[in-house]
């Protein structure tokens, strides 16, 4: 004798049938960590909005509020605050089981060093070693490293630069109210002053840094980084329309092309002669001379002019969103 | 030296160099050109898995100067299958979101988004070839921030947060594994893979730097395992995969988590030395790890309401699988890991692409409830998605057939793990079934009231690039399905080939 379910809205199967559907969901009243969807392509417009918060005044609340998650945030962070200081001790520890440092007998005191330091002047021409095994011997990671700058400084431009091109009206907006050059004290005759002294020194030194890289401390990124300093204050002192007359975003864009393209095509050949066991044919120079140690110092060069023009890129993507 | 022996080197290059000109090219020149370069990086690829199946592995100078003192790149079968694999998935996955990509993204920053494939490309195949640890960092850092800069790129909704969230834990992988590579550098002396290794096994046999060594495999193994969103750390796979424009969902899912994956295969193999691995236990604890997350995942993804998010939340499940294998420690449960990734990466683009397909013609919106029906609305993109959905859940004839019985075979091998493996095994196989088919059966099902006009002529194809990537991503699942034997036996010469 079956009896005749009722109820049926409630059975086993209605509600399975309902979840396949999707019309019941299982988040409902439970402790949800994951947070707000996004919403679909009709609501984004207001969903944009209050996205960012600050135009009502409020966050939007991402967390539903409630006793338990006050819990969970506290245990949570008391957590990894033990986490922390256990992978602390434990590299404490490791460290207290390494060779000490500066031991003649240490691992890393092997064949490779000893060639860099022993042969590095005659193989590379670089009387900075380090020089030397940064751009010849090991001149692969470096080229990576250029390219780790370089899509950094895509991914700022991502980020950062406002293109009112589209004839946005949104753009145009976040343009206008990116730049803060109307803030800016125009004309401090303190800071003009300093940097007529200043600026040709520091862009004399970065050149000078880059150009002797091969010849003392010194190189590429330490050289950019300087030059790149000194645009930036020349660019305070004086504000955009100086600068903008020799460094705008076409600039920027042919100058990393042409270095790093130089750079890409330099290092392959060398790394083709090299693998393939031809002469290169690239005269290594006297040591000492500023000209010699072969295609470091071009490459120097190459790594300072992106270096530079990323510094000062970087710098005014943050002050107006653009070049 | 054989010509050959330099597409490598080439293929890296080309890469990289067609991210360098893209930057100053526009949007469709900056994609026909990342086009090109994929498709020449295949040939070569496929060139050097030829040559590696006939004359054996070889690694390739990069420079004037031999192995300890110079970088140096190294070829063999499984690097050349793996990169003719990536390569295949990367090119399908472009062309797959290429019209969200063109939506998504602001129009004078498409090219952008082109060099971001490109670095991402050149870095993976760094990291499939190198053989030089700190080639490995470099070019997991481009990995890194190439990763993001795709995910940032969609500057609408929620991908900010979630790149943010990226950026955090993926700096902290960064962070582990580069702790780790200075402390080895520190105990042996050398960046190079085989002269560290050999340094390795004379610190192992003399017994000298027992625990550093053992924080040294923990500490990478827990750095890459936090990159390629292992169970607990997975936390930025989600909202990551679920916003981004579907282009990078699908580089993102089915390749970079990869890229980490066999970087740490080619670790464990080639300097830490697999026999100290094991020894070591941390293949316990990665398996461990990796059950948990086959479980835990595909709770989570039933859970889900939007159905990218339920795609991302199956990859934790995938993930787990794959550090299963590993974990498993054997020949054969590093075969299987191997083979799950190339049958996870061809399957998750799969569905990444072909979701596109389906809420495309549901007005943009992924939860179930508007997805209902799509099937029918978009055919193609509907047999996709079943395709891969059933190849996930393991479908005899699909590319996840096969891997999960390369699991269970390999799982007799080891008694100790055999129990856990199976149970495991079968419960997220009837977990992923929950999910996948109530998905498939939602996009094949029509409201009554609607059912008029929903079968009588709305169906849209989509354009004809998700149509194309879509039949080659189903051919590349069955591929991997019904020709498997060779893909393993290949996987099982380049496995030793590593050693």
């Amino acid at each position: 004798m079956s009896r005749m379910k009722n109820n049926y809205e409630n059975s086993r199967f209605m509600r399975f049938k309902r979840w396949v559907d999707g019309e019941t969901d299982l988040l409902l009243n439970t402790m949800e960590i994951v947070p707000a969807k996004e919403p679909a392509a009709g609501e984004r417009e207001e969903a944009s909005k209050d996205s960012f918060g600050e135009k009502d005044g409020k966050n939007p609340p991402v967390f539903s509020e409630g006793r338990g998650l006050l819990y969970f945030r506290r245990f949570y962070q008391a957590v990894s605050v033990l986490l922390c200081c256990g992978i602390i001790l434990v590299l404490l520890w490791t460290v207290a089981y390494l060779p000490s440092f500066g031991n003649a007998g240490n691992p890393d005191n092997n064949e490779v060093s000893a060639r860099y330091i022993e042969q590095g002047l005659q193989e590379t021409g670089a009387v900075n070693i380090v020089t030397g095994m940064i751009l010849d011997y090991r001149a692969f990671d470096t080229f990576g490293e250029s390219c780790v700058l370089f899509i950094a400084s895509c991914c700022v431009l991502v980020l950062l630069r406002i293109d009112a091109a589209d004839g946005d009206k949104n753009a145009r907006k976040r343009l206008a109210e990116s730049n803060d050059r109307i803030y800016e004290p125009k004309n401090d005759v303190i800071l003009q002053k300093c940097a007529c002294v200043l600026v040709p020194l520091i862009l004399v030194f970065g050149i000078y840094i880059v150009l002797n890289g091969h010849l003392s401390p010194g190189g590429g990124f330490s050289g950019g980084a300087v030059l790149g300093s000194g645009l930036i204050l020349y660019l305070n002192a004086f504000g955009f329309e100086k600068t903008q007359r020799f460094f705008t975003e076409k600039v920027y864009r042919r100058v990393t092309l042409c270095a790093l393209t130089f750079y890409c095509l330099a290092k392959s050949y060398s790394f083709f002669t090299g693998a393939n066991h031809l002469e290169s044919g690239i005269p290594l120079g006297t040591p000492g001379a500023i000209l010699s140690s072969g295609l470091i110092l071009p490459l120097n060069i190459c790594v300072g002019l992106v270096v530079a023009c990323t510094m000062y890129a970087f710098y005014t993507l943050f002050r107006k969103g653009g070049m | 030296m054989s010509f050959v022996q330099n597409f490598p080197f080439f293929s890296i290059i080309i890469a990289m160099f067609s991210g360098i000109i893209s930057s100053v090219l526009s949007g469709k020149k900056a994609r026909n050109v990342t086009f090109g370069a994929i498709l020449i990086i295949l040939i070569l690829s496929a060139g050097v898995l030829h040559f590696c199946s006939g004359q054996g592995s070889y690694t390739y100078m990069m420079g004037h100067f031999p192995a300890p003192w110079g970088n140096e790149i190294r070829a063999g079968v499984l690097e050349g299958l793996t990169a003719v694999f990536f390569c295949l998935v990367m090119l399908l996955s472009v062309l797959g979101g290429m019209k969200h990509t063109e939506q998504d993204i602001e129009s004078s920053k498409h090219n952008l988004f082109y060099i971001m494939v490109d670095l991402m490309l050149s870095s993976l195949l760094a990291l499939i070839y190198t053989n030089d640890l700190f080639t490995a960092y470099v070019f997991v850092e481009i990995n890194t921030i190439a990763g993001c800069g795709m995910i940032l790129i969609r500057q609408k909704g929620r991908s900010l947060s979630s790149a943010i969230r990226y950026m955090i834990l993926s700096q902290l992988g960064s962070g582990l594994f580069l702790i780790g590579l200075s402390l080895l550098y520190d105990v042996t002396g050398h960046l190079l893979m085989s002269p560290a290794k050999e340094a390795v096994a004379v610190i192992e046999a003399a017994g000298t730097y027992g625990i550093p060594m053992l924080v040294i495999v923990a500490v990478i193994s827990v750095g890459l395992a936090i990159k390629s969103g292992l169970y607990p750390f997975h936390y930025w796979i989600p909202d990551t995969y679920g916003y981004a424009t579907p282009a990078a969902s699908a580089i993102l899912s089915g390749l970079v988590s990869k890229g980490y994956i066999f970087l740490l295969i080619k670790i464990f193999y080639r300097v830490l030395g697999q026999e100290n691995v094991i020894a070591s236990q941390i293949v316990n604890v990665l398996f461990v790890f990796g059950l948990a997350g086959m479980v835990m995942g595909s709770l989570h993804a039933i859970l889900e309401r939007d159905m990218r998010r339920m795609i991302a939340f199956s990859s934790v499940a995938q993930i787990g699988y794959i550090y299963m294998g590993i974990g498993l420690g054997t020949q054969a449960g590093m075969i299987a890991a191997i083979f799950h990734i190339f049958t996870h990466s061809a399957t998750k683009a799969l569905l990444f692409i072909s979701a596109v397909g389906l809420y495309e013609v549901s007005g943009d919106r992924k939860d179930y409830k508007s997805l209902r029906g799509s099937g029918y609305r978009n055919p193609l993109a509907g047999i996709g998605f079943g395709i891969g959905a059933l190849s996930m859940v393991g479908f005899p004839m699909l590319s996840g057939f096969i891997s999960k019985l390369l699991f269970a075979t390999s799982a007799l091998q080891s008694p100790s793990k055999m129990l856990p493996t199976l149970i495991v095994l079968a419960v997220s196989t009837v977990l992923n079934a929950v999910y996948f088919l109530r998905m498939v059966i939602t996009i094949y099902s029509i409201p009554r009231e609607k059912e008029k006009s929903m079968k009588e002529g709305e169906s849209l194809p989509g354009s004809w690039n998700l149509r194309l990537a879509i039949t080659c991503f189903i051919l590349l699942n069955l591929t991997l399905g019904l020709f498997s034997q060779p893909i393993v036996k290949a996987i099982g010469n380049g496995l030793a080939m590593f050693a």
